[in-house]
Formats: C-alpha cells, structure tokens, sequence
C-alpha cells in the first residue's frame, strides 16, 4: 500500500499551454526514500512544487490526482489544502543561502510550524527546537537559537533547514536538491545526516537530484524523468545494475565513477534524447 | 525563471498621449497669439463670469468663458502655457546646465571637490523647496526673470545628486581606465568618454524637471509673486478662480486640468525615459 | 568605531545646519527695501527709524549681525519679530504643533494607503487589479500636493459642500487646551468631539499631502514586496502552512520594507516642505502659513526663525530614518 500517490499529473504553463509535466505517476510507500533524477529542466522540482501546491504563479495543474495517505489532496480546497499540507508535510529546500529569513532569528523560523499550525505554546517549542538542533550535530544550540542567519555558515543553515523539516514530524518530506548548493565537503555529512534522520523518524522522503551518486546513497526506488515524463521506474539495484530504458543506460554512463573514470562522464548521445524526447511527447496526444 | 517569462511590455500608450499633450502645450506656447480667440488681457464688465460654452447664458466666441474681470479664460489659458513652457524650458536647461556641471565634477574627480559639492547640496535639500522659492521670488523681486532664477537656483541639485552617482557608476567602467590608458587626459575622458554615458540619464532628469518647473511657477503666481497679476499665468487664474469658486467655477477648473496634464505628461514622458536609463532601476 | 559614526554624523549635522543658518542670514538681507520703515507710521522721522534700526540691530555690518544671531540662537534666543513684535522663538513654537500633527496624520494616511495598495497589488500580481494600481500610483505620483489641494477644495468643498475648508479648528469652539497639540490633547483629554472638528479640518490638507508619498511607498514597496515573494524563504514558509497573506505578513513585508523606508526619509522632508502651500491652500494655521506672511512682511528675524525649524525637522527626520533602518536590518545592526 503506498502512503503517496501520483497518478497521470499533468502541469501546463499558463497561456502558452506548453507541458512541463506529462502524465507523471509514481508511488511512494511509507518509510521508503525515492528519488526523482533527471537533468535540469526535466520537471522533477515540479513534482514537488505540485505536490506542496507551491507551484509558481505562471503554471498550473491541468490534470491529475495527488493523494496523500487517505486524503485526495487535488480535491481539496485551496485553504484546506494548505493547511493539511502544512501540517503533514516539510521541504528541505535547495539553497541554505535563501531559504531563511533576513530579518528572523533562528530560533522562531523553526518552530513556525510548531506554534502556528500546530498550536504548540512558545516553551514546549524552544524546547524541542534544541532538541532537533541536537540532533543535527549543531553545538550550543542555544546561542544558534538567538542567532541571524547571516552569522551561520552554509552547512550550519542547512542543517537548520533539515532540523525545521522535521520539527513537527510530518508524514512526507520533500528534499529539493538539499546539497547542490553544498561543499563537496560539506555535502557528504549532510546527506548522511537527512539519511540517518528519516530512518529515526521513518519519514516518507521524495529526494530530488540530479545527481545519481546521492540517489545510490539515500533512496530504496528512482523514477527517472525527461521532459516532464517518467522513462523508468525502478528499485535503485535493477536501475544500477540493468537500467531498462536507454537514457537511464545513457545517464548512467555520464556519472562520475572512481573505480572506472574511463566508463564514465560520457555525453548523452543526441540519438538517445531525440528517441527519449518523442517518446515524451508522444503522452501529448 | 518561469516567472520571467510573463513580463509583459507595456503599451506605450500613455507615452503617446503625454507626447501629444506636450505637443499641443507647445504649439500653444508658441502661437499663442493666432491660436487665441480673444485679446487675453482684454476686460470688458459686460462680460463678466460668462459661463462655457455649454451652459445657458454663454456668449459665442468665449469658449470656456470669462473670469470676474470679464477676460477670456481659454485665451488667457493659451497664453499662460507660453509663460509656462518659457519657464519650464530656461529654468530646466539652467539648472541642468549647473547640476551636471558640478555632478560631473563632483562624480569624477572625487576628493575635497567631491566633499564640498555633496555639503552644499545637502544644505541645500535642508530648505523646505517652495519656502526657498518664495524667500528668493521676495529678494529679487517679482517677473518672469526671478521665478526662473529661483528655479534654477533651487533645483540645480537634483540634477547634481543623479548626475555624480552616475559618473561615479560609469568612472569605475573598464572603457573609462581604457581611454586614461591610450593618453587622453582627465578632461577629455570626462566629456569624451563619461559624459555621452551620462546624458540619457540627464535627458530624463531634465523632463521630469521641466514638470516640476511648471507647478512650481504656478505655486509662486498663486501666492503672488510670479508675474504681475495682470499677466495670464495659470498659477494666477488658479489663485482667481479659487476667490470666485461658488460663482464660476471654470475660472479655477480649466487651469487646474491644464495644469494637471501638463505635469502629468512631463512626468510620464520622464519617468519612462527613467526607467529605460536609470541605472538604479534597470 | 560605533561612537566614531555617531560624532561624525553629529559634526556633519552641526555643518548643515550651520550652512543653512548661514544662506539665509545672507540672502534675506539682501531683500530691498527697509524692513524697519515699513513697520512705522507714516509720519515718523529719519531719526525714529535710525532709533529702532538700531534697537533690532540692522545698523551693523551683516558679518557682525550673524555672529550676535548665531549667539543669540545658541542660547535660546531667535530674536524679536518685526511684524508681530513678540518673540520669535515663542511664535515659531506656537505654530510649529499644528504643522508637525498635519504631517504627522498626513505620514499616516500616505503609509497607510501606501502599504495598502502595495499588499493588495502584490497578492492580486499579474491580473487586472495590479495594472489599476499601477496606473493610480503613476497618476498620483505625477499630481504634486498644490494640486492634490486644490482639487480636494473643489470636490468636498464646492461641489458636495460636505466641509468647511479653512481653519484648523471650528472658531465657535471652546478650547480646553493648554498645548498647541490640539490634536494629541483632545484624545488625551478624551473629548472626542473636539477631536473630529479637528480631523474634520485637517484631513483634506492631510491627504492632499500624502496622496503622493502613498504613491511612492505603494510603487517601490510592490516591487520589492513582489521579489521577495519569489525567494525561497517565503516559498518555505507557504510550505508550512501559510496563506497568501500570511506569507506577506510575517515573512516578506519586513524585508521589503527596508529599500521604502530608505526612500520615505527624502520624501517626508518633500511632504513637510508641502505643508508651506498646503497650509496655504487651507488656511490652516501653521508654520507654513506663518512662512509665507513673515516673507510677505519682510519680517527678517522670523523668516530666519522658521526656515532653521524646517532645517532642523529636516535634518532629524534623516536621523531617525537611519536609526530605524539600522533597528530593522540585523546585518547593520551586528555589522
């Protein structure tokens, strides 16, 4: 029984009517971690922009059903649906760097979801906020608490990110790219620190990257995305080891591989996109 | 970046409509005198407060009526836009021509110069503007010539302000370090190189200016002291009209729309031209 | 370091205002014609002018004539007015109240409508509603107050006779009052009647003044508002549950709100300049109306009296703006 279901989802710009998702579908069971790779502009953040309902205002969800445990969340309300969605669901967003307030302390902008969905009062969400920061390795969490976000480093900033996703122990957490923006350095601990969170929480996690080494690291399932279309989904071995679609075969191939640099980093071949891309647009009919 | 994607250009056609006023204000200004139906000082007690041509009791010929004088308010109107435009061009170029001076200077050369400029315009912005102009209107006495000087001698620093942010901008460009490198000397590279750069910028300040040269013209015929009242000027059949609001109205209205369109169009005509060259908001 | 800041802004202040003082020593006494024989009647004598030319102190040389001003002003005293033979300092505080409660609802109305308008544009962005606020804003950022004035008198006055359009207060009242801030003291005092025949004079010069400050803050707070709403933060915050105009509330206009007031500092000197005509306009009592009379009457202590109150508005009005941005932009504040 899968705990997130997406079925046929369709998201169009607004006016042109250009698709930027075509008929996605996938199921995500409870606890599992599955990622969506692909290149940029493939539509995987859309998917989780659709889902959040924090699509941009130039494009709109033309077709489809979202469902969230029990709940259809496509035909819910607008407020209703915001508010379930708050209550039940976080984003670790991509970039640390925008993604907090100037002008807010730490401290407040991870109990946000605290005491203002969930109705917590201000001591029992200081309190759990120290917690979390504990939890992701932040030393004196309670100066970080008074802290700015400029006085934090871009590691640090993620991490609080990651604390404020989990504060309110939501069902689903999507993770939009956590460590594009990262270090090298940094990167590795930050992925093993959302990995080691969502197997304590046992969190749903949609993990968005384009990075298929992450992926091998963090996610159970992958869906592999191209012009807002699915080309294979799979258990991340099968897709390791005997990709079935030729760009996830492509793909595959143009990673970096340290234990054999000359199979790796090669182009997508323009025979494999030109097949790929008419395949997609074959859903338009 | 989807969002990008939706900007939409907006129809220039309120840029249209500013031209074509403009156009019109000068053509009046200019052929005030075949453009009037009647003689704009002219009164006649016969014919007073006559109402627009509309209205009951209006007499052909007096379009938009006469004022308590008996005096034709549409002539009066055209031959005011020719004190305005006269004072909405000398005034603006004049205090154009000292404001970019000393921006430039200021801008470029940096320094003492630069420190002494910025404390003068900054005493200068600690005036209340339309109490400065009537201070100066009071010192040199009152005519066409002081309200200009007035003009100049308040508002200079508006261009001086835009101009030496600009030059600062534009001095630390590569193109500038270029022309120093290839031997040129200071001054050539000022007005050679900085100064075409800086001219749109000027160009736009300059129309906004010429607005602003216009109200204030009409702030000082209203309290007085512009021309001799005599004289038609739009601030002084304001200041009239308002005397006689209940019993004729039009005295006060037609000046004030005029008045409003022509800043209006000024205005806009500027701040398009702003929005294209500043380099603030691009 | 801080300290540092703070002395050479304090010196760069005392520099100003010292400029100030001294254009218009110089330029008032310029003006031609005796301000001294005006004030006598006809018939007196070249020795009674010379008598009181002396006693006001116009005999000397102009240098000398500023440094006993300037002495006098740094101990409190302005000087004497011609026309109205009291002092200066005690005319200027007597007016200057009215002046700073019109600018002071007039910087109410202007930031509320302002705000207002920049809100509703920015959760109504993209449709029809934006490009009507964007064309009122272009209309009334182009209408300077004379005419704001003007066409308020000639609506509200002349056409719907709904109000009385001159005066600060009603003249058949009795006034309780002991300060000059008849506004703040009738809430104090809670006697709310007097309260809305003062508002009822008040807030046409009021709007008048701020319909084109509300236009600034409107345009520039849109545009800022508008960016922000795009950044990642306030996406987050739309993840956590937030509506539209929670987003706006808590998350976006604080930010925002740092490039409008930046701006809103030079304006206000703008509006508090334009209370000289509107006051005008309105026969409301003012320093600005007090302005134009002294100018008119030649009345040189009290000219130089009132436009050093304006410079040193101005001047504080700079100086609060900064302190506030600095309290609102924690990057200043630990920078």
């Amino acid at each position: 029984m899968s705990f997130l279901t997406i079925q046929d989802l369709d998201v169009r710009l607004r006016g042109s009517g250009q698709r930027l998702l075509r008929g996605v579908s996938l199921e995500v069971a409870q606890g599992q971690v599955h990622g969506l790779v692909g290149e940029s502009g493939a539509g995987k953040s859309m998917i989780g922009k659709a889902i959040l309902d924090v699509l941009p205002r130039s494009v709109e969800i033309a077709g489809g059903r979202i469902t969230l445990g029990e709940t259809d969340l496509t035909a819910l309300p607008a407020k209703a649906r915001r508010h379930e969605l708050g209550q039940r669901t976080a984003l670790i967003p991509q970039d640390p760097l925008t993604a907090l307030n100037p002008a807010r302390r730490i401290g407040g902008q991870i109990t946000d979801r605290l005491t203002r969905v969930l109705g917590w009062g201000a001591a029992r969400a200081d309190a759990r906020a120290v917690e979390l920061l504990d939890e992701v390795q932040i030393s004196d969490p309670a100066r970080v608490m008074k802290s700015y976000p400029h006085e934090l480093s871009g590691g640090m900033r993620q991490r609080v990110l990651i604390a404020a996703a989990f504060a309110a122990e939501p069902e689903l957490i999507i993770a939009d790219e956590p460590t594009t923006a990262l270090d090298v350095t940094v990167q590795k601990q930050i992925l093993k620190m959302i990995a080691a969170m969502q197997a304590a929480h046992n969190t749903t996690m949609l993990f968005v990257t384009h990075d298929l080494g992450v992926v091998a690291r963090v996610c159970q399932r992958v869906s592999v995305l191209f012009a807002g279309h699915v080309v294979e989904d799979a258990d991340i071995h099968t897709l390791l080891s005997v990709p079935g679609h030729p760009y996830s075969q492509a793909l595959l191939s143009a990673t970096p591989r340290y234990d054999d640099p000359r199979a790796s980093l090669r182009p997508v071949p323009q025979s494999v996109i030109d097949a790929t891309r008419a395949e997609a647009e074959a859903h338009d009919v | 970046m989807a969002e990008a994607l939706q900007i939409r250009r907006r129809t220039p056609l309120r840029l249209w409509l500013s031209c074509g006023w403009l156009t019109v204000f000068f053509a009046c200004a200019i052929f005030a005198g075949p453009l009037s139906p009647q003689d704009p000082l002219a009164q006649d007690l016969l014919f007073e407060r006559l109402p627009p041509f509309w209205a009951s009791g209006a007499e052909p010929g007096f379009w938009l009526g006469t004022d308590s004088l008996g005096r034709d308010v549409l002539s009066r109107m055209i031959h005011g836009a020719r004190i305005a435009a006269i004072v909405a061009l000398v005034a603006g170029f004049g205090a154009c021509i000292i404001g970019t001076t000393l921006g430039l200077i200021a801008g470029y050369y940096r320094g003492w110069v630069d420190q002494i400029i910025s404390r003068i315009v900054d005493v200068w912005m600690s005036f209340p503007a339309v109490l400065f102009a009537i201070l100066l209107v009071a010192v040199i006495g009152t005519g066409l010539t002081s309200v200009i000087v007035a003009i100049v001698v308040i508002d200079w620093t508006r261009f001086c302000r835009v101009v030496r942010a600009e030059t600062m901008a534009q001095s630390r460009m590569d193109y500038v370090d270029s022309a120093r490198i290839a031997g040129f000397s200071r001054a050539r590279t000022l007005f050679r190189e900085v100064f075409p750069n800086v001219l749109p910028v000027i160009i736009a300040v300059l129309t906004l200016e010429m607005g602003i040269a216009v109200v204030v013209e009409a702030i000082l015929s209203f309290v007085n002291l512009s021309i001799s009242s005599d004289d038609p000027t739009w601030g002084g059949m304001i200041s009239e009209g308002r005397l006689s609001i209940h019993q004729a109205w039009w005295v006060l209205v037609f000046p004030m729309i005029t008045l409003f369109l022509t800043v209006l169009s000024f205005t806009q005509l500027g701040e398009a031209l702003r929005e294209r060259f500043d380099p603030v908001l691009r | 370091m801080l300290l540092l800041r703070i002395l050479s802004r304090l010196l760069s202040i005392a520099v100003t205002l010292f400029g100030v003082a001294l254009v218009v020593f110089v330029v008032i006494r310029l003006i031609p014609g005796n301000p001294i024989a005006m004030m006598l009647p006809p018939g007196a004598t070249d020795d009674d002018i010379a008598r009181l030319t002396a006693l006001y102190g116009f005999d000397k040389s102009i240098p000398e004539q500023f440094v006993i001003w300037l002495g006098g002003v740094l101990q409190g005293d302005f000087g004497t007015s011609i026309s109205l033979r009291q002092d200066v300092l005690g005319l200027v505080l007597g007016r200057l109240p009215g002046t700073l409660e019109l600018a002071g609802l007039a910087l109410f109305f202007a930031v509320l409508i302002g705000v207002a308008l920049a809100i509703f544009g920015t959760i109504r962005r993209g449709k029809k509603t934006e490009t009507g606020i964007d064309i009122w804003n272009g209309l009334t950022l182009s209408t300077p107050d004379f005419l704001w004035g003007l066409a308020l008198i000639l609506l509200f006055g002349v056409v719907l006779q709904w109000f009385g359009i001159s005066g600060r207060v009603s003249p058949q009242l009795d006034l309780p009052f002991v300060t000059q801030f008849y506004l703040l003291e009738s809430l104090a005092r809670f006697r709310l009647d007097l309260t809305a025949d003062l508002l009822a004079h008040m807030w046409m010069p009021a709007l008048a003044l701020a319909l084109p400050l509300s236009a600034m803050i409107a345009q520039v707070l849109k545009v800022s508002l508008k960016e922000v709403m795009t950044l990642d933060y306030t996406l987050l915050a739309r993840t956590k549950g937030y509506t539209e105009r929670q987003v706006i509330f808590r998350e976006a206009l604080r930010n925002a709100a740092l490039p409008t007031l930046a701006l809103t500092g030079v304006q206000l000197t703008h509006l508090i300049g334009g209370t000289v005509i509107v006051e005008r306009l309105f026969s409301y009592g003012g320093l600005g109306s007090m302005a134009i009379d002294a100018v008119i009457n030649r009345d040189l202590p009290l000219i130089q009296g009132i436009v050093l109150t304006f410079a040193v508005i101005f001047v504080a009005i700079n100086l609060i703006v900064d302190l506030l941005y600095t309290v609102l932009n924690p990057r200043l504040r630990h920078g």
